[in-house]
């Protein structure tokens, strides 16, 4: 099977998208003749014309609120965000109208776009290249939101996102574009060439939209995590030798809240894991829901560990950025208690 | 440089407040007749000025005159001053409704039932409309049933939006009217979005977008203008300046020289003001645009200079901040009368018939209320289901949904 970067896989996914479907139109700054400042649409231009994949001009509003239209159409819009630093000034199109456009017009109008946008930390990107906002989009009712944390997935989940009926915030580690990363970034990174995860299939296939993966089994612990934490994580649980099992959410929202609760009830132990700050981070819900449905099985309390309160600073990078010594203390701090 | 002392801060000011006595002379009314018609590939370039005039058709004594002139038939124009009468009819119930707690909310067009009414007759099948929630004008002339449009205003058993929208957030995209948002100027940006998928898709429908004065101070303004520009979108961009945003007259939106219309020359496009209270005017100016687009030439950017003659919506008093007799001094007069003198002036008219058909709306309105009422009103009878508040958020009820309609009981 062939091995591919997680660029390349979102690039086949879309490809895959519009060649299946001339509704799916693909947008956003850089986007077209350039392919986009990651390459993630690149040659998409050259091979569906320039009515089918352009450059737009800065405006986030913009591009979300004329996909919005579009969808109101009938076409699919795949379009981009930059950064998901960059969301803000399209976040109104987004919550007020995208996520609830089908509800407010009882089904009168729909809204099956794909916004993707690359999130996330570890690249020295500062405070407006590294952030993560995926709480700022589950707390909205009428979205769809997901992580992908390798090449695989990132395509089946994309095209799954592309083909939903429902508008899909999709959120790619940009950490992870060229291959996965643990956290220990004072070793070399291996490419997706060399990681099994990054055999991508060729041609048409999904990933379903709300269910998570366990990307490694165990007994002792329950790890909940999502993009590059997923690596982090297992870095974690290999240097603090505990059985713990490492569950990829894949879909923050809708959740696989009955792949988790089986999980904890097996194991009576959760710690949570994510880049984005820690005070009201989706990690807060997970916990809650933890709680909620797993209290008589927890043996220990249910651990966050998260970017702290603060902007994503630059200089502080592997200070801030929840690396496998962090999460590690907290897995031995959660056996311990 | 010498020193130029302190600096002021600049606030403008409408010219009168409650009190004061309402003077326009300030606003230089064109005479009918007076302003050009291009043709419809004509260099923005070249039409500047129609940025800085008002097109008119309908002069003093209720004549059509001009280039504008001519392109609808009487029996059009009786249509045209029927649904302007059902709209004020239709108007003046439901804020009686809203008064007796029959609803929460309304509101009305009253002064601007033109635009909407008019507009709406330029528009072919298909094409769509991104309204704000003054143009109900579009859902009367469509012949949109009004029962169903109470139902909505109602929130009751037969209201086509289960009860989860706000009073008159209309939605029908069967006559070409998208789903209404509280949010100011949103959908502007989304009815280029709709004109750019029909270019990509070598359709043959254009998309008309609104918003007011006030809301054109929004940033999804702006984005809608550069995205029209930019792919030459075939949409007609139309700014409904009545004056007033809430409290705030017009003069915080657009500063203290040029016009809405002006707006959009900074993006090469073709901008027009328009008489917003002359029904002919109003036709013929978006027929204009209309064609433009559907000829491929882009989009064109509408002001429609009119006045709010009512408040704000049923929670305003306008009293508050403007003269009480404020629209009687409007110079571009009531756009209900001025139709009517000119189909008296055409022969085709009377008072007597006026009164005849005023007596006829208001039975056919009041017959529509009973008819709704009967399904309920926001307080009383037939009601949307508790069901329906978690229904249709997702094309497919997740899980966290279902386990909360089974906490509510539902």
């Amino acid at each position: 099977m062939p091995r591919r970067t997680m660029i390349e896989a979102i690039r086949d996914a879309m490809d895959v998208s519009m060649g299946r479907d001339e509704k799916v139109v693909v947008f956003g700054e850089d986007v077209g003749f350039f392919g986009g400042v990651f390459r993630c649409t690149q040659g998409l231009q050259a091979k569906y014309g320039k009515s089918r994949c352009f450059d737009a001009p800065i405006n986030e509003s913009g591009i979300v609120g004329s996909a919005i239209g579009m969808a109101a159409y009938g076409l699919k819009p795949c379009v981009e965000i930059q950064f998901a630093d960059y969301m803000y000034p399209a976040y109104d199109q987004l919550t007020q109208e995208a996520a609830r456009l089908r509800y407010r017009s009882n089904g009168d109008f729909t809204c099956p776009i794909v916004v993707r946008m690359p999130t996330g930390g570890g690249i020295f990107g500062g405070q407006t290249h590294s952030q993560s906002p995926e709480a700022l989009f589950t707390h909205v009712s009428g979205l769809k939101t997901v992580v992908p944390s390798n090449p695989h997935d990132a395509k089946g989940l994309l095209i799954a996102a592309i083909e939903d009926p429902d508008p899909v915030i999709f959120l790619e580690p940009k950490r992870l574009y060229n291959g996965p990363f643990d956290g220990h970034h004072d070793r070399p990174v291996t490419p997706w060439s060399k990681h099994e995860l990054g055999e991508v299939a060729d041609g048409h296939y999904t990933v379903p939209l709300g269910k998570a993966a366990i990307s490694r089994a165990g007994s002792a612990l329950t790890v909940l995590a999502y993009g590059t934490m997923v690596y982090v994580a297992q870095a974690a649980v290999e240097e603090t030798g505990i059985d713990a099992e490492i569950i990829d959410l894949r879909t923050l929202l809708p959740l696989d809240l009955d792949t988790i609760v089986a999980s904890v009830k097996k194991t009576g132990r959760c710690v949570i894991v994510h880049e984005a700050t820690l005070t009201s981070g989706f990690g807060a819900e997970l916990s809650a829901l933890v709680q909620e449905n797993c209290f008589y099985h927890l043996e220990a309390p249910v651990a966050r560990v998260a970017g702290w309160d603060t902007p994503y600073p630059h200089a502080q990078e592997w200070d801030y950025f929840p690396g496998p010594a962090r999460v590690g203390r907290a897995l031995l701090e959660t056996m311990g208690a | 440089m010498a020193d130029a002392g302190m600096l002021r801060f600049h606030v403008p000011e409408p010219e009168v407040r409650p009190g004061g006595t309402p003077d326009f002379s300030n606003v230089p009314i064109p005479k009918a007749g007076s302003v050009p018609r291009p043709d419809i590939d004509v260099d923005p370039r070249s039409i500047r000025d129609h940025a800085f005039s008002i097109i008119r058709v309908l002069n003093r004594t209720g004549e059509a005159v001009g280039p504008w002139a001519g392109l609808l038939s009487s029996d059009e124009l009786l249509t045209g001053l029927r649904h302007m009468m059902t709209l004020r009819t239709f108007d003046a119930r439901m804020q009686m409704a809203q008064r007796q707690g029959k609803t929460s909310f309304y509101m009305q067009h009253l002064g601007e039932e033109a635009v909407a009414c008019a507009f709406r007759k330029a528009l072919a099948p298909g094409d769509m409309n991104f309204p704000t929630y003054r143009q109900a004008g579009l859902l009367i002339a469509d012949g949109y049933p009004m029962v169903t449009m109470m139902n909505q205003i109602y929130s009751n058993e037969a209201d086509p939006l289960k009860g989860r929208q706000l009073p008159v957030m209309y939605s029908s995209k069967e006559h070409g009217f998208f789903s209404i948002s509280g949010n100011l100027a949103t959908q502007y940006i989304q009815a280029v979005g709709w004109a750019m998928a029909s270019a990509i898709s070598n359709d043959s429908r254009i998309a008309a977008a609104w918003i007011g004065d006030g809301s054109t101070a929004e940033s999804d303004f702006h984005s809608a203008l550069v995205f029209a520009s930019t792919y030459k979108a075939p949409v007609v961009l139309n700014v409904v300046n009545n004056q007033w945003a809430i409290s705030t007259f017009q003069g915080i939106a657009r500063g203290g020289s040029g016009t809405f219309a002006a707006r959009g020359l900074g993006f090469g496009i073709p901008s027009l003001r328009v008489d917003g209270n002359d029904y002919l005017a109003v036709h013929a100016v978006a027929k204009w645009a209309a064609e433009r687009a559907r000829s491929n030439l882009g989009p064109t950017l509408v002001e429609y200079v009119t006045y709010r003659a009512g408040a704000h919506s049923s929670s305003d008093d306008p009293s508050a901040y403007r003269p009480k007799t404020e629209s009687d001094a409007w110079p571009l007069g009531d756009p209900i009368v001025r139709l009517k003198n000119h189909l008296i002036t055409l022969g085709v008219w009377s008072d007597e018939r006026h009164a005849q058909a005023e007596a006829e709306i208001l039975d056919t309105v009041i017959a529509a209320q009973k008819e709704a009422e009967s399904h309920g009103t926001l307080h009383a009878g037939g009601k949307p289901s508790t069901r329906d508040m978690f229904e249709g958020l997702y094309a497919e009820m997740p899980p966290h949904l279902r386990r909360q309609r089974q906490q509510a009981g539902v």
